[in-house]
């Protein structure tokens, strides 16, 4: 590519979403909205016991009823050839083990595991009859708590088998030196299991269209990964399996993985050989789709009396299920945020018979956060110091665990921000300073981080006779608004206005590219976009010369969607055009084709990594900064305040990308203040089962969230210069508001969330 | 004049009486033990569970009268999900809990996900798909694109609907009530901060909603 993007005119602008009429008028589709012919509907029945064996399964009551197709168990399911699917994340081959063989044997390994599906020809019929399918069960004792399990607690398997994983432990200087440090502490930390719980309900409507090809339209962030996964399970070639999510309505990570009710619709498709659509019911939300794992933590700090970290040691424990191993990155930050010589960290897994996890917004790192940054808030506390004080005296300028450079760094530039914007100045350091009636007020911060990851994508741009640009490509937005984002880029790519061009997304038969997660896509899929869009205009360029007789490529630019062909001292331009004396002549993308008698130009381009992240450590931060208010006679606290800062690299749409800012706050006021799914163990089941009883932050619980990011390019992460949002809007706003509490009501509360049973 | 949708053999006019015949008849049945209803359902054939179950129904929805046949246990929400092909009307909990399902019945917002359809006999329904006049937006869905006052987009269309009778119930006039009268619908994505200015926006516009 021998040509830079034009000046940037889309990158950066406001710009409505592309998708927002559809969203706006109800016609943007989700899974369990396409209309098939011979439609029919399955509900999935669950086990009642958390553990043992099927003894039994009576489903004749449920057979007769009226407009039931069939009652699949595992004494008549269909076995797919090759029941065994991968882990569905493509990246990062973390998890171990099988996800859960619907249907496969009698085995229960968890509350609610799908035992049966009923598929009818209505929802309410097959709803009426799953509840009379009645099942006996063999049952043993069963383990659903991680800390009554602490003790059994192990290395990951992956880690056991390869001493570069990253799971393994880690050790900068010397083995716990936080010991033996000036000033020290050592507290324990507990996140309770969070659900994602995306407003959408999982759904999938599976649809056989002939023996071997399979149509899924399904809530997944990956096309390619659960065609992947569902091509390998019924030995299928990979082309004759297609996955549609066009619209998916939230995920936060949920639908990063195959879970029981997708095989379980796919079966029931082929059993009955007609669509079958499967919605799951909020309940079913808590105990087959993964959600963020239990985890137990011990953060010891020690520091010199003048505010220098000597050494941290982080353990932690996270639940798995007994047949995944799930780990997620909880201990990344405190290897390399902060300037210690020493540092130790202790990763295990706690195995519960309970369905597995998976990645939920901020992942591992937003756990971990909670405990490095309120240790650091305890320390600042213990040293007599302003918590952003303590956190700039142990500013690192290159990367402490990989000993390389930042490919950018700007926190420094956050913070004064962040601190600006909260007024930071107001707070006090003695806790509950300050007050207002009967509320107490208190101020907070809180600092994540999270890998600037860029995986390979390829895009594929289609210029079209009327001079609109069709960019397809296979990766999903379930919500940060990548159509919107990719269009701005190539917008501003070829230099025509963002009307013109239309980019579909959301379908495992468009090119490739990486699965929505991790806060990857822009930074993967855009550089595709931008080099699709460059080898459009190169082929242009070729097609212009041939077409208007202009010899050489570098005579000919482009300037506000036209082509501009510069006369050269020949006087080459073509007579036809009349301009024989003019210094140059401008076509437009159109009249290129029609001159050609060509339809259209096509370009598919993949683009990938190079060698910057052996060179460079490569990752996007934010600061948080909370003022809240807890009433000190009843315990309720209110975020009156929250002040969001990113250094996330170029912004390419501030509207959206600060949307995404905001919902990522949203996200860490349940986290700090409501979500805990609850299991009562006496049972293994859960007793949080609905909106209820699983608080998720309303309208009335959230503030006007402000939002600023530094918006400096990486010149190193790809050529647009971004970094990532999604993980960093989240990870340190737990413990931001947690910090704010302990400075309102000198409370330190180190388990979440933070209910108002635990300030009274 | 509205077009009429029929749905054929419905008898609407004898709607009434067949409902009640059948509705004692269901209760009937519902004090009879357990295993006898399942014995008796069991032997009722497709044809005779679908008139055994079906109930007529006369509604209309975004301007379009509907004569239906609908089983008493079906809501609003699967009626008009499964039955009308309405699907901007989300689900999202069914329990109403979340206002995903929000809709106008006779002008009132309703989470159609807690209403059986054969409750709204004669009402007039608008739905997200009728809250535009034609091609020109209302101005509740401007002001949602203009602040972007979604992510996802799943649960916007209730949020739209509960929004534009915020306003009419005059419970708009501050953010602070604004949130505290659009809080039966959530968010997961978190754009709170945007739905709210959206609707001071068309609150402070004074235009018509």
């Amino acid at each position: 590519m021998n040509e830079q993007p034009k000046p940037k005119k889309q990158i950066g602008a406001p710009m409505n979403r592309v998708d927002a009429r559809q969203k706006v008028t109800g016609a943007a589709t989700y899974s369990a909205e396409y209309q098939l012919p011979n439609m029919t509907y399955a509900v999935l029945v669950g086990s009642t016991v958390t553990k043992g064996r099927l003894t039994g399964i009576d489903t004749k009551a449920a057979e007769r009823a009226p407009g039931v197709l069939a009652v699949i168990t595992h004494l008549n399911a269909p076995k797919p050839p090759s029941p065994k699917p991968e882990g569905k994340d493509p990246s990062q081959p973390q998890t171990q083990g099988n996800p859960l063989q619907v249907f496969n044997d009698d085995k229960i390994r968890f509350n609610d595991q799908p035992i049966a599906v009923v598929v009818a020809d209505s929802w309410e019929r097959a709803r009426y009859a799953a509840g009379l399918v009645q099942a006996q069960y063999a049952k043993e004792a069963h383990q659903t708590n991680l800390e009554a399990n602490a003790d059994k607690a192990f290395l990951p398997t992956a880690a056991k088998k390869n001493p570069k994983h990253p799971m393994n432990d880690y050790q900068r200087g010397q083995v716990d030196a936080y010991k033996t440090g000036a000033v020290k502490l050592e507290s324990e930390y507990v996140i309770p299991t969070e659900v994602h719980h995306p407003m959408e309900l999982q759904a999938i409507t599976a649809h056989w269209e002939a023996p071997d090809r399979l149509t899924l339209y399904d809530k997944t962030q990956g096309t390619l990964a659960t065609r992947r996964d569902f091509a390998k399970q019924w030995n299928l070639p990979e082309e004759n399996v297609k996955v549609i999510a066009t619209y998916v309505g939230g995920a936060f990570g949920n639908a990063l993985h195959s879970w029981p009710h997708e095989s379980a619709a796919i079966l029931a498709a082929k059993v009955v050989n007609r669509p079958v659509k499967l919605m799951l019911t909020r309940e079913q939300m808590f105990t087959m789709v993964g959600y963020r794992p239990y985890t137990w933590q011990k953060l010891g700090m020690s520091a010199t009396p003048d505010g220098k970290i000597t050494g941290i040691t982080h353990e932690s424990i996270g639940q798995t299920s007994t047949y995944e191993e799930f780990t997620e990155a909880t201990l990344a930050q405190t290897r390399m945020m902060y300037q210690s010589p020493n540092v130790t960290t202790r990763y295990r897994l706690a195995a519960l018979d309970i369905g597995s996890p998976i990645w939920m917004r901020g992942p591992g790192e937003a756990t971990g956060a909670f405990a490095l940054e309120s240790a650091m808030d305890e320390m600042a506390y213990l040293l007599n110091l302003d918590p952003l004080e303590f956190r700039l005296r142990n500013y690192t300028d290159e990367d402490p665990e990989k000993n390389k450079p930042w490919s950018t760094k700007f926190l420094k530039e956050c913070y004064k921000l962040g601190a600006d914007r909260i007024g930071w100045s107001k707070r006090q350091l003695k806790p509950g300073s300050l007050r207002d009636g009967d509320w107490l007020i208190g101020y907070g911060m809180g600092v994540g981080t999270f890998g600037a990851h860029r995986g390979a994508a390829t895009v594929g741009a289609q210029l079209l006779p009327n001079g609109t640009v069709l960019l397809q490509c296979a990766t999903t937005d379930i919500g940060p608004g990548t159509g919107t984002a990719m269009t701005q880029i190539a917008a501003d790519t070829l230099g025509i206005s963002p009307d013109k061009i239309k980019f579909e997304l959301g379908n495992s038969s468009f090119p490739k590219a990486v699965t929505q997660g991790g806060s990857s896509t822009v930074n993967s899929v855009g550089p595709a976009t931008q080099e699709a869009c460059l080898a459009l205009k190169d082929k242009l360029r070729t097609l212009a010369g041939a077409a208007f007789s202009t010899a050489k490529a570098e005579d000919i630019t482009f300037e506000g969607g036209q082509t501009v062909m510069r006369n050269d001292a020949n006087g080459k331009l073509p007579l036809q055009i009349g301009l024989r004396n003019n210094p140059s002549v401008k076509v437009s993308y159109s009249d290129i084709l029609r001159q050609n008698g060509q339809q259209n130009v096509s370009a598919t381009v993949e683009a990938k990594p190079g060698g910057e992240g052996q060179k460079y450590s490569m990752y996007s931060f934010s600061v948080h900064f909370a003022e809240v208010r807890v009433h000190q006679l009843t315990g309720e606290v209110r975020v009156s305040k929250l002040v969001s800062c990113a250094d996330a690299g170029t912004i390419v749409n501030e509207k959206t990308a600060g949307n995404q800012m905001k919902g990522g706050a949203v996200g860490g006021i349940g986290m700090a203040l409501m979500e805990h799914a609850r299991i009562d163990d006496r049972f293994g089941r859960y007793v949080t089962k609905d909106f209820a009883d699983y608080h998720v932050p309303v309208h009335a619980d959230s503030p006007a969230v402000e939002v600023a990011f530094v918006n400096q390019p990486d010149p190193h992460v790809n050529a647009l210069g971004t970094k990532g949002i999604g993980e960093i809007a989240i990870i340190g706003v737990a413990p931001a508001i947690a910090n704010a509490v302990f400075n309102a009501t000198g409370k330190r509360i180190r388990e979440l969330p933070i209910t108002p049973d635990k300030l009274i | 004049m509205n077009p009429e949708h029929d749905t054929p053999g419905s008898a609407h006019d004898e709607a009434r009486r067949s409902f009640l015949k059948q509705s004692s008849l269901l209760t009937a049945m519902a004090l009879v033990p357990g295993p006898l209803v399942q014995a008796a359902s069991a032997e009722l054939d497709e044809k005779v569970a679908a008139v055994f179950e079906k109930i007529p129904l006369k509604l209309e929805v975004n301007g379009i009268k509907h004569k239906l046949s609908v089983e008493p246990r079906t809501t609003l929400l699967d009626l008009l999900r499964e039955n009308l092909n309405l699907t901007g009307t989300k689900k999202g909990c069914d329990y109403g809990q979340c206002g995903a399902c929000t809709v106008h019945v006779d002008g009132q917002r309703v989470n159609s996900c807690l209403s059986f359809a054969v409750m709204h006999e004669g009402k007039k329904i608008t739905t997200i798909e009728g809250l535009a006049d034609g091609d020109k937006l209302h101005p509740m869905q401007e002001a949602f694109i203009k602040h972007d006052g979604f992510q996802c987009g799943y649960c916007t269309p209730g949020q739209i609907m509960s929004a534009v009778a915020c306003i009419r119930e005059g419970k708009a006039d501050s953010e602070g009530e604004i949130r505290e009268y659009m809080s039966g619908n959530i968010c997961r994505c978190g754009a709170y901060s945007n739905i709210v200015a959206a609707i001071q926006e068309v609150k402070g516009g004074g235009q018509k909603v």
